[in-house]
């Protein structure tokens, strides 16, 4: 009786529930200078650095929503490349029609969310391996049909309308500041998305689909739910890209090589954490930009460093640094303190996030 | 009769998809493994008979000899090294490590070779022929005969996991690795030699993908994989029989679409897979829960 009523009155003084190990109030302020810093680095560097820039930039979004898909909903999709392209022929058929590319973005990458939810249920029937190459046929059919249409240039593409009144300069800063805007809504959402309920389910989910179906867990929503939020980002990318590019071509838009780019660049930097995608963006454009001469080469390299990352360590880069450094510039989890201790030594456990 | 003659020639390709999708089939049944590398290793099979026709000047048909024993011993070294590694981890890192090599095969033969298209000429002129059935009907040997070997391989690889000592040894470890281990089974081997015998067959569905169109380093995921997939999706998951005939389907419905706009073959065999995933998720020929 004492005992229960000790230990009770114990865990109500002294055990703590925080979100990080450390305090993330600099986190957050230092990733608000990055994106000053960033926003106005059209007005610091060279054009050539913007447009580099912005590749990074659709990057970092293609890879954080496919993190989202594998890593927390485990979901290999291959197909990603279907709403980076549907993303910028919408752009395209608005833009035809008299809207500004810059306000059409939106609005189409809206439209991806929209068309994600039939394809997810064409998919949705398929389980690992053979939702990964039905995805993939579906990016090929949707190229195909987009094909048929003569008004969007059949199967050479067509060039984008309505910038020409803009200067090049000013096109240019404006495409880094859409480019940049993409890329960090889309690692707010997915933070915001991943602290709150959904977060919960995913790593319930993850942890054990049967228990978390039993209790209660709507497992089928929540994969829908990042199936769409992966299908805007990654239509947002693909308007910054036709935006980037002033044209659109179905195959290179529709082409695979994206889903690898985007699955190296989270494989490398870490699957299943937030600060991943934004580390292995930075190893893939630095690889990419210092190959650039070699032809393939960095794809090549890149394949065979993400295979031997995927089995030898499966977190990633981030992976090691949050091993070493207990750093966690999102943190989505929680860290359970043991009453009394409060220094080094006082965790007991996280919970959510990845399990350390 | 043209619509007849459609239906012919689809069920004629309809072979060389079923041949396609052998190996990808086999690996999915015994290991569990989806292999996303599947079609660019059967043009790794096309590459290897170009080269091994260069050196010893045997001929296109008999290259297989030479070709499918190449392929068999990659197969083996590919699963006792990458492909359990990364099945020891998760299924997850299958389909990574899977994907990363799909990329990377590619992308090596872009880098060493070259993007350029090749086919592996037939200069007998009895497999160049064809013969006719009516006026209208044309039959070329060479489909004929990749029909044939397709069903020859499927009937082949039924009765050996039916009816073989061996194949019952596959069965036991694709039903359950840790009681066959306790019964003295290697399964780590036993796996080897099912991918020994797929990446053989992707070995033989590369030389008669070169030998009846062409192939690039594209070839392998454009088409060879994705019209694999479609064939074992339509036919059903885990049925070999459902292979052949997912095959077929597959074949008619891209001739009956080309038939009706010349560009859109492809599409038409798209738009009935879709079909199949909608109506009938289990496959024309069920066998089983889907995977």
């Amino acid at each position: 009786m004492s005992v229960t009523t000790r230990t009770t009155a114990r865990s109500v003084e002294k055990y703590r529930v925080t979100r990080s190990r450390r305090n993330v109030a600099w986190t957050g302020l230092g990733a608000l200078v990055v994106v000053v810093v960033l926003a106005l680095f059209p007005y610091i560097v060279y054009s050539g650095t913007t447009t580099i820039m912005v590749q990074a930039f659709i990057i970092l979004t293609l890879a954080s929503m496919w993190n989202l898909l594998a890593g927390y909903a485990g979901l290999v999709s291959v197909g990603q490349q279907a709403f980076l392209g549907l993303g910028a022929y919408f752009v395209l058929i608005l833009a035809m029609h008299g809207t500004s590319p810059f306000a059409a973005l939106p609005v189409a990458a809206i439209g991806c969310g929209v068309a994600a939810v039939p394809l997810w249920w064409l998919v949705s029937r398929l389980r690992s391996g053979y939702f990964a190459i039905a995805t993939w046929v579906l990016a090929t059919t949707v190229m195909l049909v987009i094909e048929k249409f003569p008004s969007l240039g059949s199967g050479t593409g067509a060039p984008l309308p309505g910038l020409a009144a803009i200067s090049p300069t000013l096109l240019e800063a404006d495409t880094y500041w859409i480019g940049l805007a993409v890329s960090v809504l889309a690692l707010g959402a997915m933070y915001l998305l991943l602290r709150g309920r959904l977060g919960l389910v995913l790593t319930a989910i993850r942890d054990d689909e049967v228990a978390a179906r039993s209790s209660g867990a709507r497992v089928g929503l929540a994969r829908m739910l990042v199936f769409v939020v992966a299908g805007i980002g990654c239509g947002a990318a693909g308007g910054v890209y036709i935006i980037s590019q002033l044209a659109v071509q179905p195959s290179a838009a529709f082409n695979v090589q994206w889903t690898a780019e985007m699955a190296f660049a989270v494989i490398i930097g870490g699957l299943g954490t937030i600060e991943g995608p934004i580390l292995g963006t930075i190893v893939y454009m630095v690889l990419q930009q210092t190959l650039a001469s070699y032809n393939v080469w960095y794809l090549i390299i890149l394949g065979v460093v993400a295979m031997a990352v995927a089995i030898f360590a499966r977190r990633g880069l981030w992976g090691l640094v949050d091993e070493y450094l207990h750093l966690r510039l999102f943190p989505v989890g929680y860290w359970l303190w043991e009453p009394g201790s409060g220094g080094r030594r006082g965790l007991l456990r996280r919970r959510g996030g990845r399990p350390g | 009769m043209d619509w007849v003659n459609d239906v012919i020639q689809g069920i004629l390709t309809g072979g060389l998809y079923a041949l396609f999708a052998c190996g990808l089939s086999l690996m999915f049944g015994v290991m569990k493994v989806v292999n996303l590398a599947h079609g660019d290793l059967a043009v790794v099979g096309g590459y290897v008979a170009l080269g091994v026709i260069a050196i010893t000047h045997v001929p296109v048909l008999w290259s297989f000899l030479i070709v499918v024993p190449i392929m068999a011993v990659l197969g083996y070294g590919l699963q006792r090294t990458l492909i359990q590694a990364a099945l020891d981890r998760s299924v997850l890192t299958t389909l990574l490590v899977t994907f990363g090599l799909s990329v990377v095969i590619e992308n090596a033969l872009l880098q060493f070779v070259n993007a350029d298209s090749h086919s592996l000429g037939v200069n007998n002129s009895i497999i160049t022929a064809s013969f006719s059935l009516g006026s209208q009907i044309q039959i070329a040997w060479l489909l004929l005969l990749i029909l044939v070997v397709a069903v020859v391989l499927l009937l082949g690889l039924q009765y050996f996991l039916s009816a073989s000592k061996y194949g019952r040894l596959i069965r036991a470890v694709a039903d359950d690795k840790e009681a066959a281990q306790l019964s003295g089974v290697d399964y780590r081997h036993v796996f080897g030699i099912a991918a020994a015998i797929a990446v053989g067959s992707v070995g033989l569905a590369g030389i008669a993908q070169g030998m009846y169109s062409q192939f690039a380093p594209t070839t392998g995921t454009d088409t060879i994989l994705l019209f694999a997939f479609a064939a074992v999706v339509i036919g059903g998951l885990g049925s070999l029989w459902g292979t052949l005939v997912g095959g077929v389907v597959l074949g008619v419905a891209q001739e009956i679409g080309s038939q009706i706009n010349a560009s859109d073959g492809f599409l038409a065999g798209y738009i009935v897979f879709l079909a199949v995933l909608i109506l009938r998720p289990q496959g024309l020929v069920a066998r089983g829960a889907q995977a």
